[in-house]
Formats: C-alpha cells, structure tokens, sequence
C-alpha cells in the first residue's frame, strides 16, 4: 500500500491541493497528515474541512502544535504564529475546532509511528533536527507507552525540511538529504526515521511544497517536491489582518 | 548459510552447479525453474554467511542489492531478481561472458608481461566503465582484477577494438541518491587494503577519484606484478600512502614506456587533487599515449627521497574525514572540450571568434581539457607530390591548429592535437565526442550556407542534432581593428 505523507500544511489551500494531486497521480491509496494543518496560512477553514472529509475516507491524522494554539485560549503561544492565532481561530467552525481538539498526538500502526515532532514527549513539541533527537524519538516510540517493537518506521514533520535517519555500521543515527523523486530503498530490517518537511510552508529557499510517500510493499521511501501557486497562496494571506511577512516568505521559500 | 545443492528450486530459479566460491558469496548457474528461456545466462550470487559472520557481510550485500537496482548500463550486469534478506538472501543476475583481469595478472605474474599498449587499452576500458558509473551519480569503491570482467568480444571484432569491461561487486560502493549504509560515526576504512585510495583510508567515501587510484594500482600491478603500496593489514600500513609514493614502476620493468609510468603515476598521487580529475581524463591518455605530456614523474627510475617523504608524512598526520561532494558535481567541473577548426575556406574572422570562445569556455572550467581537432579528406594527400604526402599534410595541420591556439591559456589547461581523416566530417567529429566522453564541442556556425540548411544538413547542424554532448556553433564576430585589416 501507497502511504503519502503530508506534514505542516499551515493553511495553504494551494499547496495542499497540488500535493493532493501529485500523491493521487503517483498512486497513493491512503493519506496521513501528520500536524499543523492550520496557522500562518490564508486559508485555514479550507484546509481543515478538506482534511476532515479525507478523515472520514480514512486518512489517517495527528495533532501539531499550531493546531493546539487554534483551539485554546491566547496567551499560550510562544511563536510568530501568535499573531495570526486569533484570526485563524475565527475562521473555524464549531465543528472544525472540535476535530482538531480530538486529533491524538501519536497514532502506533504497526510498522509505522506517526508524530507531528519528537516521539520523546510528542506534546513538548521538541524539533527533530538532529541525528541525537532523532534517536531518542526513535527510541520512544520503539516502547510503551508511545509505541512498541513492532515499530520500523517513525514519520514526523515539525522542521520543514526532508530527512532521512538511519542507523549505519556503528549503530549510531546517520542524516540523508533526500534528492527529490528518487525512491530510497527503506528495507524492514532496519529502523528508520524521516521527517518529511511542510507541505505549505517550505523554509529552505526552495519554493516548492514537499511531501513523502512510503511504499509499504516495495519497501520504499520517495521524498517528493511539488510546484504550486505560491503567488495566489501569499495573496490569500494579505487579504487577511495577519502580518505580510507570513506572504512575503512564502513567495522566498524562507 | 551452507551451499545450495544443485537442482534445488529457489523463488521460482533453478540453482545449477557453482561455479565460483568467493571469500564473501557463492555463485551458480541459474536458470527459470518454469523452463521461460532468459534473455541471457544467469548467475546468481548467494553470500556466506556463518553464524559467526558480523553484519558487515550482510550490508554489503544489502548495498550491492541498492546499487543494481540503480545502476544501469553497458557496464554493470543486468538484475534479475533478489531474494528477501531475512528469509534467503540472494542476487540473480546476468552472467556476463570474459576474463577477468587476473586472466592479465597471471600472465604478467608467469613472466610474460603484457604488452604496454594492451595494458593502456584495459586501463582505458575500466577507466570507460568507471565513468559510466561516476556520471550515475556511484562510485565503486572496491576495484581490483577480480572485479573486472573484460566482455568476450563478439566473432568478427577487429583485434585493436577497445575493450569493453563489466564492473562486478557492489557490496563497498557509494551512490550520492542513498543513504550510506557503510558510513560510520567514527569513520573506518572498507575496501581492499591493496587498492583502496589514500581517503579512503581516513573514511572518505563518494570521491570518484578514488576509483582513479584503484585504476593505478590495477595498472601497476598488471605491468610489474607487485602491488605498489603491498597488502597491509595494519591502519599504520594503509595510512603509508597518504603521503608515500611507489617505486616507479619503470625501475622494476625497464621496458615500460616513460608516458604509461607517467599516467599510472598521475592515478597514485596521494592527494586526490593531483590525479586525474576524472576517469574519462585518464581514458583519454590512454587512448591517445601520444598526447601524454611526459614529466618528471613519467622519467625517475628512483623513489622518492625521504626529505620530501618526510614533509609529506608531516602534512598526512593531520589528514582525517572530509565530506565529498556529489560525484557527477565533481566530474562535471572538469569537462573535456572539443574544438573543430577548419582549415580551408576560412576567414580570420572566424577563426579569430572561435578561439575567442574557446577562450571563455575554458576561462570558467579551470580543470578542463581541450582537445583541438581537425578533419581532412583522405584524397587530399598525393603519394606522387612530396609537399602534398600524408606525413607532410598531417604535419602542415598540426603546424597550423598549434598556430591557432596560440594565445589560449596554455599553463592552466591541457591542450592536444588531432588530424583525422574521414570523407564526413561531422561523423569524425562525432564519433571522437562519444569515443572520448567530450562534455562540449565548439566549432563554427558555418552562416555561409543558412539558406541551404532547410535542405542540405551542413556539418554543423549534423553535429548538433547528433552529439552526445552541448554544441556551441560560434557566429563570427570581428572587432576588425584587432586583426590589422587581416580580414
């Protein structure tokens, strides 16, 4: 079975949409989003709905924390998205806040472990950006009462970039920089973490929205890079109360 | 894991006799248990493995496995199948026909040297298939005789054909699109202590000029018998050639030629920056021995003496784990230029913007190298008229292309000379790009004929809708000035 794997979608409408597209073109047969669908984006309410009716065909979803700063009380949040907080949460529905407040932080499907961050306290929001974090999130969801021995693989977003963690000759947590489309032999054998990047907030001063898609037969992993419409995506922004600044790093990819 | 018994079915294969009993894995004829005839006949390659075997056995095969599937070409076997590593690990290939290059090795080492021109010419097919595989983005990492199969030439092939070599055994390779699997925190040599290059032994894996050194040692052993830096088995043994060089290959056999002890050299240089940047270079010398530029290195029939050994141990005691860049990164920064330069019916004007060209071309490639060429008729030379004699003509062109790249900066690149001789010269020009991998060809744009181009292809427009490479077509530009009223 073909998993696409869509992290840090942000509320953009646009690039969900083409990455929608691209996963359904390359055969993908089932959906996890793994957190922040909403926050910085012009296009919350959207993104939400859409991921809620996949929901309900079966996607599979976990909690960020942008989607926690949506549903609660102000005052909570420590980022750049506080000052789009207050906005987003009222462009939700009733309806769409309670989804996001009943989303689980991880979600054990043997071999596979979804966490929005590090898998070690997933509701710390620790950023897996090294081959050390990577491990201990490894770890943990290799246990009780996160996950279990039965877990091979660990997906995660959070730091918007693509990454693959393995363990080489000594054991200890190698990095892999992914090139774009080519499909990474990930064999069950061995353990692996990846972070798959953001979908609608890509930092790396490349534009293009990414996404991954694990081939559970094949036993293959492709990180994947797709073009959207970053002009209409930034656009959506400025018609909203939210800084410019959110618009203007989505047309640099920073 | 025990040997297969003959006859047993595996995964739908039916396991034959083995044929070769390696220290890492068991090969077998092997064909369709179902009868299904195979496009050609298979091997296939079974690891040992004991209960007493490390999992480094394991990943190589696990490499090798990843690097098949991503390579492809003339010069790796075809996959046919592999068997799940958990359950019974297997590879089905293609079974490539030919002598590996111990077949030369044994000849050497029964007293019978081969030949400097054969050896030049099995250098050159391995240096082929080297690059065929740098330019995939992998590097082997693990060359040596063993794993080098030159193909049995089909009936009918001429006896100075070049060769063609099959690279075997993938198990220590590096591909810049995976995840390395034999990289390790605390970096530790893999590969054959014979062959593996100097980074290599400080745990640098990705650099293709690695490959370049395995390719030297290859060569030296085929020429003298002996391995230029021994088989050590110590890390202190290994680290000897990050600042060692070899008895100069001609002192243990007088009857080398000064330029193959020059190109086996150039491949041994400690510091990966002094050999040749890429295996398509070193393919090129050994092709075309007349255009090595012999020096120094290519002349000692003495080591090297122990004041420079010396500063050189020095300066490696400090050498450790550098990251490479991407192979086909590496290889593309030293690209081999081509230059088509007509000599009749021209114009200074043209000539004078086609060297302008050249000129920025190879202003921003500082490691390229230039071959200058030119393509006469055969009928143009006379056997009765002594100026007009082939030797004098192809004299009078080699005059003339030095001539025109006067003013090219010579000091920085390596620049060659070529007449050839064909009745169409957009063929010669062609088969010299793809014979000597040519990255770019720049010739002139030949406007005089625009108008017939709907109609006739011209040799330039023939050139560029069939060259394996970028063509620049240089329209002529004169500052008039410049050339006195030449023109």
């Amino acid at each position: 079975m073909r998993l696409a794997l869509l992290s840090d979608i942000h509320a953009n409408r646009q690039a969900l949409d083409a990455c929608l597209a691209h996963a359904q073109a390359a055969g993908a047969e089932r959906l996890a989003f793994l957190g922040d669908l909403v926050g910085y984006g012009g296009d919350p309410a959207y993104v939400v709905q859409r991921v809620m009716e996949l929901a309900a065909q079966g996607a599979l979803v976990v909690k960020g924390n942008h989607d926690v700063y949506a549903i609660e009380a102000m005052g909570e949040g420590k980022t750049l998205g506080q000052a789009g907080v207050l906005w987003t949460q009222q462009q939700l529905s009733v309806e769409q806040r309670r989804f996001l407040a009943e989303l689980p932080l991880t979600l054990h499907q043997p071999p596979l472990l979804l966490v929005h961050a590090s898998a070690a306290a997933p509701d710390r929001w620790h950023y897996v950006e090294t081959p050390q974090l990577a491990a201990l999130s490894l770890d943990a969801a290799c246990e009780p009462p996160i996950g279990g021995p039965d877990v091979h693989y660990v997906f995660g977003g959070h730091v918007h970039r693509q990454t693959l963690y393995y363990r080489g000759g000594t054991g200890k947590l190698m990095p892999f920089t992914p090139t774009p489309g080519v499909p990474i032999p990930v064999p069950r054998h061995r353990r692996w973490l990846a972070t798959v990047g953001s979908v609608g907030q890509p930092r790396d001063g490349r534009g293009d929205a990414m996404y991954a898609l694990f081939d559970d037969a094949a036993q293959q992993l492709t990180f994947h890079r797709v073009p959207y419409d970053a002009a209409a995506a930034a656009q959506a922004i400025r018609a909203t109360p939210m800084p410019p600044f959110f618009a203007d790093r989505l047309e640099l990819g920073r | 894991m025990k040997a297969l018994e003959p006859g047993v079915e595996v995964d739908g294969f039916l396991v034959g006799q083995m044929m070769h009993k390696g220290g890492m894995a068991l090969i077998y004829e092997t064909r369709y248990a179902d009868g299904r005839d195979a496009p050609f006949p298979m091997v296939m390659k079974v690891p040992r493995m004991t209960a007493g075997d490390g999992a480094e056995t394991i990943v190589s095969f696990e490499v090798e496995h990843q690097m098949m599937q991503a390579l492809d070409g003339p010069h790796v076997p075809y996959l046919v199948a592999a068997g799940d590593l958990s359950v019974l690990p297997y590879l089905v290939m293609e079974y490539v026909p030919g002598r590996t290059l111990d077949h030369w090795l044994d000849q050497t080492l029964q007293g019978t040297p081969v030949p400097a021109l054969e050896l030049a010419r099995l250098g050159a097919a391995v240096a082929n298939a080297a690059h065929d595989m740098h330019q995939q983005n992998a590097v082997h990492l693990d060359l040596k005789p063993a794993n080098v199969i030159i193909r049995d030439a089909a009936a009918g092939t001429p006896d100075d054909a070049p060769l063609h070599a099959v690279l075997l055994d993938f198990g220590l390779s590096f591909h810049a699109h995976y995840p390395d699997l034999l990289a390790e925190e605390l970096r530790e040599a893999v590969g054959s202590p014979a062959y593996m290059s100097p980074e290599q032994v400080v745990g640098v894996r990705g650099d293709p000029r690695s490959d370049v050194f395995a390719i030297g040692v290859m060569l030296y052993e085929l020429a003298t018998g002996e391995l230029p830096f021994g088989a050590p088995s110590s890390k202190g043994g290994l680290r000897q050639r990050l600042w060692m060089d070899p008895r100069p290959p001609r002192a243990l056999r007088p009857d080398l030629p000064e330029w193959l002890q020059e190109v086996i050299l150039r491949c041994l240089e400690p510091v990966a920056a002094e050999r040749y940047p890429s295996a398509a270079h070193l393919a090129f010398d050994l092709t075309q021995p007349e255009q090595v530029q012999v020096t120094e290195r290519g002349r000692r029939l003495k080591g090297t003496g122990f004041r420079t050994h010396f500063k050189r141990w020095l300066r490696a005691a400090g050498a450790q784990y550098q990251p490479s860049p991407l192979p086909t990164r590496v290889i593309d920064e030293v690209p081999i230029l081509m230059v088509a330069v007509p000599h009749h019916d021209v114009t200074d004007a043209t000539l004078y913007s086609l060297r302008e060209a050249v000129r920025r071309s190879l202003g921003i490639r500082p490691g390229a190298r230039l071959a200058v060429i030119t393509v006469v008729a055969p009928g143009a030379a006379s056997s009765t008229d002594a100026s007009r004699s082939e030797t004098a003509q192809h004299r009078q062109m080699l005059t003339m292309l030095k001539t025109w790249a006067q003013g090219l900066p010579q000091e920085r690149h390596q620049i060659s000379y070529h007449v050839m001789e064909d009745s169409d010269p957009s063929e010669a020009i062609l088969r010299y790009a793809r014979a000597n991998h040519v990255s770019m060809i720049v010739m002139g744009a030949a406007t005089h004929g625009l108008q017939m181009q709907r109609f006739v292809a011209t040799v330039p427009i023939k050139v560029a809708m069939d060259a394996p490479c970028t063509v620049i077509l240089v329209k002529q530009s004169t500052p008039f000035e410049q050339l006195g009223g030449a023109a």
